[in-house]
């Protein structure tokens, strides 16, 4: 902590050289550039320092949860015009194209009710869980998650952000595929309101998921992986009519949170829906939602800090 | 302002795996003890791999010290490493958290995630994206950018929401001289505003003559020296640098040059020697006459810099500090 003897020679200056015979431009460049010399400020040190002993210094501002959540969606929404909306295209034409072959198989009643919802819900698993995960998987590999760490953020706000942005981008996908399913099968439009009910919890439950898996996964490779496993596993599980899966595999569309967004979701189509069962199926995509947004969060935290 | 003491990191051994060599455990800071004054510009020098990012991530509260202590304007960020965030603003070397966003969404979110108001984040955006020379560029996405010009778009988000002190990782990396000019007139603001600390990490040498008011020399994770950049530099004030470019190779044929070879860091044609004035007069002499001379290519003859500190304190890698 010596005040060194040596601190009046100015900035810079003693950079110089000799004598030299090659001509290296750069190291003129960097020379002018400390207007402020070091014993400019040296003066005012010390009273600074004697003031800290006195305690600590005052904190900067957090910032609270909601103003730092609208503002990561706000910049996650961003996002989509540089680098997501070929994605969303996939994303659509992937759905319309599964009910166009299925429209082969499938001959009207409750296949056809599950094969436009399991479409539908399948951009959702698309967008919110396998792009969710590959973007925390790079993030957190990249060292991006650093930005975050070092502003004084909630954990929740960053994770709901993103996952809510995620979400979103899934509204225009699923509009289209539902619309264009009801017309290929013919199915009554009546309830498709029900989609604002379903997008944002169906919504919730894939995107924390993805968040969850992009997050724990050790390598950005497996969250990818991960990513395509669920999305394949939506649509395997969500697509195909239940009736005709094995036992095994009807158990594993239970466990799977993408299976209640599309069961209420094919419920709706019905002459009478029972709303009771609906509500139902969409609590549990809530729960799950809850649960793993909870799970990405707790996983953000440590990945922040390693 | 920042008292770092005794501070350990050990990263434990790897098992190797197929393909991927085991790595036996790295001791990637050991036992640092640092004091930083307000109002100053602290340097970390140090080649590739000298545990420069590991030392910062411990000061910044994004990891954990096995061993030691941090306090920042007093408050202890080994046990509450959430509160450096609050305290100072950090410019890592990623950027990919922002990569997608437009300049001006950067810098705007950034500040709100520091907790300004929106009407107050925007006005700073502005008042910094102008005072980089940034506003041009305001609209276009961080992608699109080139190096230099994304990472001075990074500095501008760094610097919305005023924090005392600020923690920059290799600022100027890819920058031209126009940006970092813009850097470093802005740093010194803040400095005569707001007695802005600033600790910065970078491993080119001047850079860190020509910015730093004192400067710690890393290698291996050690500090081997603290001082001024001027009082470190008198440490091998006896020492003059003489670096010869040969056309093709060394005339060893010259008895006096086969007499320098056991004495130079040899790096493809180029020479380097460090000795005393006389020696070095007398070197000069030889090569500029005589034989020598028609393999000679270039010569420099210069006073010594801090790579020539590092390499006198016992600093072990040849390569990894640069001059530009």
């Amino acid at each position: 902590m010596s005040t060194p003897a040596a601190a009046s020679v100015p900035v810079g200056a003693s950079a110089s050289a000799g004598a030299t015979a090659s001509n290296d431009p750069s190291e003129g460049e960097l020379r002018d550039v400390s207007v402020v010399s070091a014993d400019a400020l040296r003066g005012t040190a010390p009273a600074a320092e004697g003031r800290h002993a006195a305690g600590p210094a005052e904190l900067g501002p957090r910032a609270r949860l909601w103003p730092s959540l609208v503002a990561v969606y706000r910049a996650q929404l961003s996002r989509a015009r540089v680098a997501r909306i070929p994605l969303l295209f996939v994303a659509t034409f992937q759905s319309v194209g599964i009910m166009i072959l299925m429209r082969g198989v499938v001959d009207g009643g409750g296949e056809a009710r599950a094969v436009v919802a399991g479409s539908a819900v399948l951009v959702v698993a698309f967008v919110a869980l396998n792009l969710l995960a590959q973007y925390f998987g790079q993030l957190r590999a990249s060292g991006g998650l650093d930005h975050y760490a070092t502003l004084p953020v909630p954990p929740a706000a960053v994770v709901l952000g993103a996952a809510g942005a995620y979400a979103s981008f899934t509204v225009p996908g699923t509009v289209v595929t539902a619309v264009f399913g009801c017309l290929l099968f013919g199915l009554p439009m009546t309830h498709l309101w029900v989609l604002v009910a379903v997008i944002p919890l169906a919504g919730a439950a894939l995107a924390g998921l993805g968040a969850a898996l992009g997050l724990l996964a050790p390598r950005p490779e497996f969250a990818t992986l991960l990513g395509q496993l669920g999305m394949s596993a939506a649509l395997l599980l969500g697509v195909l009519p239940p009736e005709r899966l094995p036992q095994v595999v009807r158990l594993a569309r239970d466990l799977l949170p993408s299976t209640y967004g599309v069961e209420a979701f094919a419920r709706t189509f019905g002459e009478r829906p029972d709303w009771g069962f609906v509500l139902g199926d969409l609590a549990v995509c809530a729960a799950v939602g809850v649960i793993s947004l909870a799970v990405a969060t707790w996983a953000y935290r440590r990945a922040a800090v390693r | 302002m920042c008292v770092v003491r005794a501070l350990t990191k050990t990263y434990p051994a790897q098992r190797g795996r197929r393909g991927v060599p085991a790595t036996p455990e790295v001791r990637a800071t050991d036992d640092v003890t640092l004091d930083i004054r307000r109002g100053e510009i602290f340097g970390l020098l140090g080649p590739n791999g000298a545990g420069k990012s590991t030392l910062v991530r411990q000061l910044t509260g994004l990891m954990r010290p096995d061993a030691g202590r941090v306090e920042i304007l007093g408050h202890d960020i080994v046990r509450h490493p959430e509160r450096a965030a609050r305290i100072l603003a950090y410019l890592g070397q990623e950027s990919s958290a922002l990569d997608e966003l437009t300049v001006s969404l950067a810098a705007e979110t950034t500040g709100r995630l520091r907790g300004l108001e929106v009407r107050q984040a925007r006005a700073e955006r502005d008042a910094v994206l102008e005072e980089l020379g940034l506003t041009g560029l305001a609209g276009r996405p961080l992608k699109k950018l080139s190096g230099g010009q994304r990472r001075l778009a990074c500095f501008a988000a760094a610097l919305v929401g005023e924090r005392p002190l600020l923690v920059l990782d290799e600022p100027t990396t890819g920058m031209d001289p126009v940006a970092r000019r813009a850097v470093w007139s802005a740093v010194d603001r803040r400095r005569a505003e707001h007695g802005t600390t600033v600790l910065l990490v970078t491993h080119n040498v001047i850079e860190a003559e020509t910015v730093l008011d004192r400067v710690a020399v890393l290698d291996r994770g050690r500090v081997i020296a603290c001082d001024t950049p001027s009082g470190l530099k008198e440490k091998v004030a006896g020492e003059v640098r003489v670096e010869l470019v040969w056309r093709e190779s060394a005339p060893l044929n010259v008895p006096e040059v086969a007499a320098l070879r056991d004495r130079v860091v040899e790096s493809g044609r180029r020479w380097t020697l460090r000795l005393a004035p006389e020696e070095a007069r007398a070197v000069v002499a030889t090569v500029t006459g005589g034989a020598a001379f028609a393999a000679l290519d270039d010569f420099t003859l210069a006073t010594p810099s801090l790579e020539d500190v590092y390499l006198a304190l016992g600093g072990a890698v040849r390569q990894g500090l640069v001059r530009a």
